[in-house]
């Protein structure tokens, strides 16, 4: 099987502090990581890999050189090789055009039997990446993968999360699967795969043209989103705790709420 | 030193599986017990941490001394009595079997170092001879294709619970240090017993005993290198772990750092938060710049030691004497910094402390270092 993960190297969040003048993310200074959900995402393939020897697993992602690191990390976890699209053209990109380029980047990988990638970016949460690109491959997606429970000819049955539960999906293969953390426990890198990571691996850079994409449909120029404002939320005012018996507080409660004349 | 994405991915392998792998709870239950959890040394040997250094043929990593010593580095900033249990396997346990070791004994014994299956030790201090490891008195005498061994080596780290001791002995009682020879010697063997685990002041979790050694039969082909040339094998070994605890010194300075730092933002007194005072601000700034210095110091003595540079043994002591002294002033520091609080075992800062004291001590005290770098020097 031929397996390829989407990646994308973000900024970790844990360590994201605001400019509480001018409300928005200071991202210097703040490590790089490979996204979280992605993660999940690269373990599912590898624990593919691991039942069915020959499975290759290749990882994609669209960014600068320094995402390169993301790569080879994820090499040194278990994955074969690495693709990185990289061109100042596909700079400024949403997740519209991201798609596009992503997609572009697979078609050139060919014959892919199924495509993971993780649920959202921690950066922009958008979840839309995993879905366009299966629109644009012309495959089919599940989101919010939770379990995979068999490989099948031609299929794979996985379990997708819902809010109350889950549901069972059999899909045909080729396909998308966004994966959710609950999926499973990315496995740590191993000191050797760190060494082959860093100074065998096969790890390609690919511009615009490698993946034969028009100037015109990638990047900022085809994006037709934009980010009008970044903010801070302001602070929730300190709330009232209740106290007393159950139907003092609910006779307060109802007082409260007939004063802002909610009903 | 800027490092390559290389050793920034070791780094963050190190730093992941420590944080994860070894939290508060287990830290604390190990320093109480003394009890070292199986399951945690079950985990370092699936992820091949006990072979950072061993070539891959022999089932290790095959990295350099920088990886090894970021890897101790990071272990330690989180757990010191792990990071030595990793230590030892990668560094005076497999350490002569690398440099003079046969075929057949790196097959026998640092293979299986190398992948977690066995427990080394490292048999050269004595109650006599400490510091001044050439006065050993534990004797090898021939019988026929054996050696019959006699001696007591003394504070050796992991010993009751080891499989072999590398035993330096005397070989040739009248040439000093030119009469040591190396022997791998199986715990298990006829004659071996080990004396009471020492009640130590840190490091609790890693039990540390005499080696009592009666009549012990060693086989020749348990000899290590040549004969009467043990010292030299003791020497080159001991720069691996003098490097060893250089990155354990950085590491667990990191660690009174950050604790010092989270608490001097905390802690109010006055009305403001302690780090806003002087007298504290520029605690932490010594602290951090005596950390970076160290940690410059032992990178650089991990890469010439690699390029195996004449200087290679005098930069392996200097990093170790400063960065195991600087450990200490940071320690020292930063449970000044806690008050009353770092007093107090619910703290963290209270086990660093402990932890810190050995690593001026062990593996060559600050003294001896200072003889081997004015020996270089003034030779």
């Amino acid at each position: 099987m031929k397996i390829v993960v989407c990646a994308k190297q973000v900024p970790d969040t844990n360590e994201v502090k605001i400019d509480q003048q001018k409300g928005t993310l200071i991202r210097e200074g703040v490590p790089s990581i490979l996204n979280p959900d992605d993660a999940n995402a690269l373990e599912a393939a590898l624990c593919v890999k691991d039942e069915y020897p020959g499975t290759t697993v290749s990882v994609i992602s669209m960014g600068p050189a320094q995402a390169l690191i993301m790569l080879r990390e994820c090499i040194a976890m278990g994955a074969d090789d690495g693709y990185l699209l990289s061109s100042r053209a596909f700079g400024g990109a949403d997740t519209c055009a991201t798609s596009t380029t992503i997609a572009a980047g697979i078609e050139k990988i060919g014959d892919v039997d199924i495509i993971f990638a993780g649920r959202q970016a921690i950066d922009g949460d958008t979840a839309q990446v995993g879905p366009q690109l299966a629109m644009r491959l012309g495959l089919p997606v599940v989101t919010y993968v939770q379990k995979v429970r068999e490989i099948k000819d031609g299929s794979i049955v996985v379990e997708r999360q819902l809010e109350d539960g889950y549901e069972v999906v059999e899909v045909t293969r080729p396909c998308v699967l966004t994966c959710v953390k609950e999926l499973n426990e990315p496995r740590y890198m191993t000191v050797s795969r760190i060494l082959y990571a860093c100074d065998e691996a096969d790890i390609k850079i690919w511009n615009e043209k490698d993946v034969d994409l028009d100037p015109s449909k990638c990047g900022l120029a085809a994006s037709p989103t934009n980010v009008q404002r970044s903010f801070t939320p302001p602070p929730k005012g300190k709330g009232e705790m209740l106290t007393g018996s159950i139907s003092e507080m609910a006779a307060a409660l109802v007082s409260r709420l007939s004063e802002k004349h909610v009903i | 030193m800027v490092l390559s994405e290389k050793y920034q991915l070791i780094r963050k392998l190190a730093r992941d599986f420590s944080e994860k792998e070894i939290p508060k709870e287990v830290q604390d239950n190990i320093d109480q017990t003394g009890e070292y959890p199986q399951e945690l040394l079950a985990k370092f040997k699936k992820y091949g941490f006990f072979g950072i250094k061993a070539p891959k043929e022999l089932g290790g990593q095959g990295a350099d001394t920088l990886a090894y010593v970021i890897t101790i580095e990071e272990i330690s900033r989180v757990n010191l009595v792990s990071a030595i249990y990793v230590s030892g396997a990668n560094s005076l346990g497999s350490g002569p079997l690398m440099l003079a070791g046969t075929d057949e004994q790196k097959r026998k014994y640092l293979a299986p170092v190398a992948r977690g299956e066995m427990m080394p030790s490292f048999g050269l201090t004595e109650p006599g001879a400490g510091s001044d490891a050439g006065g050993v008195v534990t004797t090898a005498v021939r019988d026929g294709d054996d050696w019959i061994l006699n001696g007591r080596k003394a504070f050796i780290t992991a010993a009751p619970i080891s499989d072999f001791c590398i035993v330096f002995a005397k070989t040739d009682p009248k040439a000093g240090s030119h009469g040591i020879t190396t022997f791998i010697v199986d715990m298990k063997a006829p004659g071996v017993s080990f004396g009471k685990h020492e009640n130590k002041m840190g490091i609790i979790g890693c039990p540390t005993s005499d080696i009592v050694l009666e009549d012990v039969r060693v086989k020749d082909e348990d000899r290590l290198g040549e004969i009467n040339k043990g010292f030299s094998n003791a020497m080159k070994t001991l720069d691996y772990g003098r490097l060893g605890v250089a990155a354990q010194s950085v590491g667990v300075a990191q660690s009174c750092l950050e604790e010092a730092i989270k608490y001097a933002k905390e802690r109010k007194q006055f009305g403001q938060p302690i780090a806003k005072f002087q007298a504290i601000s520029f605690m932490v700034a010594d602290m951090a710049t005596e950390l970076e210095a160290s940690r410059e110091l032992l990178y650089n003595a991990a890469v010439n030691k690699d390029l195996n540079d004449p200087k290679a043994s005098m930069y392996c002591s200097m990093a170790k004497y400063f960065a195991s002294e600087a450990c200490n002033r940071i320690a020292y520091k930063a449970l000044q910094i806690h008050g009353g609080y770092g007093y107090i075992k619910d703290y963290r800062i209270e086990r660093l402390y402990r932890d810190a004291r050995i690593n001026s001590i062990f593996e060559g005290t600050s003294q001896v270092q200072q003889m081997v770098i004015s020996g270089a020097l003034l030779k």
